[in-house]
């Protein structure tokens, strides 16, 4: 090995110069030194930009998006989102007559082997979304007509879709009610011998128009008595650019309502009860002796408790009376049993600090125990409680959905994300947008808390701090 | 070891005295009344009725009552189920979740450790950030989302096979409860992958890991026995409260599967207020998951000789 020559002047004593007195930066407070540190971590930034879009969605929403949550539409059920239309106003409703034979065709004394399809199917008059009118030719020696509804092109004879109806031989016309939508539907008209089926049959497809009646219009608030579209007329109608669930209401509106109830319990309820935590645990840790040991124990206790059940027991506990949300009782039995692990947190740091040289020099110099809690301990524990309250809002949310998902959330109508999520997966397969939206709600909000909950942990992490 | 496990099994009977008086005064905030929920009955049947289940004795008796009957183990007699009583109930639903919950447990340990391994393993590569990708979204969607998506999965397998490869919902064999123990423990595997893959990258850092590769151990050894033994010890300490996570979690997955299980009675129970059977399950659970956690620690001991229980 050969080192440097060393030459005399490397061991000359070092001269104290201003220069290296001098901080070359600012000096940065615990705060300012996190937050720089936060500042570089992309994920728990875009989480924050989430985090803060979901709060403007929950609070402006309903300002820019002035429809009512609560307004049902019976005419307008479980539509997927769409673009705004328009729907034609038409006269109400008139009967059907239908088209019937004067003559009641013969039956032939041998049911045939097989029969020709249908000809020449039909639409009668305008298919709207009042009614589908459809009419065909009979078939020499049919003893009768099944008809059948597909909402996608059948697969043969055997997926020809929901029947409608059967009728007789000589009525050979077919009035359709059932729930129409603007959407394409397949009609098929089987002939039968009375009883079976035979393997023939017409097929037509029909897109009904949408459409809307003056006293509709009236009630919906899309026009006023003295403003009254003209029966012909074309009118906007309500725009519902999520769809409408089950009960026709706007998805938007109500996920923008849900949102104020899913974010009222899970920001409120992990505040409360890390306040009580904090309270809780710095006493206890404060105090210690017996008292500590007392305290702490009866918050094991807690811990103990199995989380859901007690959840649900105490809401029952607390009662929701009729009218009543059930937001209440979810927010106090979250408060009661959400707090000991904050206070056993804070009573552990508190253990620490307590120790720590700065508080013996507070305490020689008179500082007072409120002083001495207030100005020293409890600032210090910030950093930690706030990683706690960061996966706290996750958990909580998580538990109101839970909740409301086997229905021992908030009462309906009262919507929350949960409850929509329960409302909408029973008609996932035919419907999926009903629970797609608020479960990816709910999937974005806690993966935002999360992955800002990972940032602030390691912006406030003593550990990574000296490491670097 | 004996002193501790007697004296943790003590501080559990001491839990469990709480948490059924807890759920004791919890019943009696209740609202209403359990003979309020069928048609109106007239006084007289009414008293009968109270006199029969002890409604008619002061509060304080019947917790003491309450009390004697749960330490001979005793939950009482269903209130809407006619002479159905409480034990039989638990006896013939709570090893449906039983099995559901330990073919859970088993998934989500196997899972999590097998995916933690490999993505410390390729850390920062590309099997690690898919799988971080997976295990994030495994955190994030709720429980039910999971249990739906699951159940459309098994509906498109069975139309693509054109027969039933597996059941959609139901109980009876061991096909029925795959997926959803599968789909029950998701988010434990997802939480345990996490750990398992800080806590491998921590070992790695170990003077043992360097010790033994140094000696020239094969790099399969260093990894299976050194790395991989060391890093699934936090993985064992977390399985004791995951049991409680995924026993409670199971109330979805036998909502959604129609399994009939102890969750889906204590669910139809709450809705009924069916008293004797609220309290007893609860009663139950809270019992069977302080010693699990309790098991799970004296366990831990057996395989980390570095814990010594005191």
């Amino acid at each position: 090995m050969s080192s440097p020559a060393l030459q005399p002047e490397a061991f000359k004593p070092a001269v104290r110069t201003a220069e290296a007195q001098q901080m070359s930066r600012p000096s940065l407070s615990y705060w300012q030194d996190a937050g720089a540190r936060l500042r570089k971590n992309t994920r728990a930034l875009l989480s924050l930009g989430i985090i803060i879009l979901l709060g403007f969605f929950t609070l402006l929403g309903p300002l820019l998006w002035r429809v009512d949550p609560a307004l049902q539409n019976l005419g307008r059920v479980s539509e997927a989102p769409a673009l705004p239309k328009t729907a034609k106003v038409v006269a109400p409703y008139s009967s059907f007559e239908g088209i019937t034979l004067d003559d009641v065709p013969e039956q032939p004394d041998d049911i045939p082997e097989s029969l020709p399809a249908p000809t020449n199917l039909r639409v009668l008059g305008e298919a709207n979304t009042q009614g589908v009118r459809i009419a065909w030719e009979p078939v020499p020696g049919a003893g009768g007509y099944n008809i059948y509804r597909n909402n996608r092109l059948p697969d043969g004879a055997n997926d020809l879709g929901l029947p409608l109806g059967v009728t007789f031989p000589e009525e050979i016309s077919y009035e359709d009610r059932l729930g129409l939508k603007d959407k394409d539907y397949y009609y098929s008209v089987v002939p039968t011998d009375g009883f079976d089926e035979y393997a023939n049959y017409a097929q037509i497809k029909v897109t009904p128009a949408l459409t809307i009646t003056q006293q509709e219009a009236l009630e919906l608030g899309l026009a006023t008595a003295d403003n009254l579209p003209a029966v012909g007329e074309e009118i906007t109608v309500a725009f519902h650019p999520l769809g409408t669930d089950y009960l026709g209401r706007d998805m938007l509106a109500r996920l923008m309502e849900g949102a104020r109830v899913s974010l009222f319990i899970g920001l409120v309820a992990p505040l409360l009860f890390v306040l009580v935590g904090i309270v809780y645990g710095g006493f206890a840790g404060y105090l210690g002796g017996t008292l500590d040991s007392l305290l702490m124990r009866f918050a094991d206790f807690v811990v103990a408790l199995p989380f859901l059940l007690f959840m649900i027991l105490f809401k029952i506990g607390f009662g929701i009376g009729p009218g009543e949300s059930g937001i209440l009782p979810m927010l106090i039995a979250l408060v009661l049993l959400g707090w000991p692990a904050t206070a056993r947190l804070v009573r552990g740091q508190v253990l620490q600090i307590r120790e720590q040289g700065y508080i013996e020099a507070a305490r020689l110099l008179g500082a007072s125990n409120g002083y001495l809690i207030f100005r020293h301990i409890l600032p210090n524990t910030m950093g930690v409680v706030l990683v706690t309250l960061t996966f706290a809002v996750p958990a909580a949310i998580f538990t109101e959905a839970f909740l409301s998902f086997i229905g021992m959330g908030v009462a309906p109508p009262t919507p929350s994300w949960g409850s929509m999520c329960n409302e909408g997966v029973k008609t996932m397969l035919s419907h999926p947008h009903e629970l797609i939206f608020p479960a990816a709600f709910i999937s974005v909000t806690v993966l935002a808390f999360n992955l800002l909950g990972d940032g602030l942990t390691e912006a406030l992490d003593a550990k990574m701090r000296s490491r670097e | 070891m004996f002193i501790y496990t007697l004296k943790r099994l003590l501080a559990g009977l001491v839990t469990v005295w709480f948490i059924a008086t807890a759920t004791f005064i919890a019943m009696h905030q209740v609202p209403g009344d359990p003979l309020m929920n069928d048609k109106a009955v007239t006084e007289e049947i009414r008293a009968n009725l109270q006199a029969q289940y002890g409604l008619d004795k002061p509060v304080t008796e019947q917790y003491f009552i309450f009390l004697g009957n749960m330490l001979r183990g005793d939950f009482g007699i269903s209130f809407t189920q006619q002479n159905r009583r409480v034990n039989d109930i638990i006896r013939e639903h709570f090893p449906v979740s039983a099995a559901l919950g330990v073919l859970a447990i088993f998934f989500a340990a196997a899972g999590g450790v097998l995916w933690g391994a490999l993505t410390a393993l390729y850390r920062n590569r590309m099997p690690d950030v898919v799988i971080m990708f997976l295990v994030i979204l495994g955190i994030s969607v709720p429980s039910f989302v999971f249990a739906a998506l699951g159940q459309l999965a098994l509906v498109n397998l069975n139309k693509l096979a054109d027969h039933s490869v597996l059941p959609v919902a139901g109980w009876g064999s061991i096909w029925h409860a795959l997926v959803p123990s599968l789909v029950l423990g998701l988010g434990t595997m997802a939480l345990l992958t996490r750990l398992m893959r800080s806590s491998m990258l921590e070992v790695v850092s170990e003077d043992y890991i360097r010790t033994a590769k140094a000696k020239g151990l094969s790099p399969v050894r260093v990894f299976f026995k050194h790395q991989l033994r060391n890093a699934i010890l936090p993985v064992v300490t977390v399985l004791g409260p995951q049991v409680a996570a995924i026993t409670t979690g199971g109330f979805v997955v036998e909502l959604v599967f129609a399994i009939p299980g102890l969750g889906r009675y204590f669910v139809q129970a709450v809705q009924q207020l069916d008293y004797t059977v609220i309290m007893g399950t609860t009663v139950f659970y809270g019992a069977f998951l302080v010693f699990m956690v309790i098991l799970v620690d004296i366990l831990y001991g057996f395989i980390d000789p570095r814990v010594r229980l005191k």
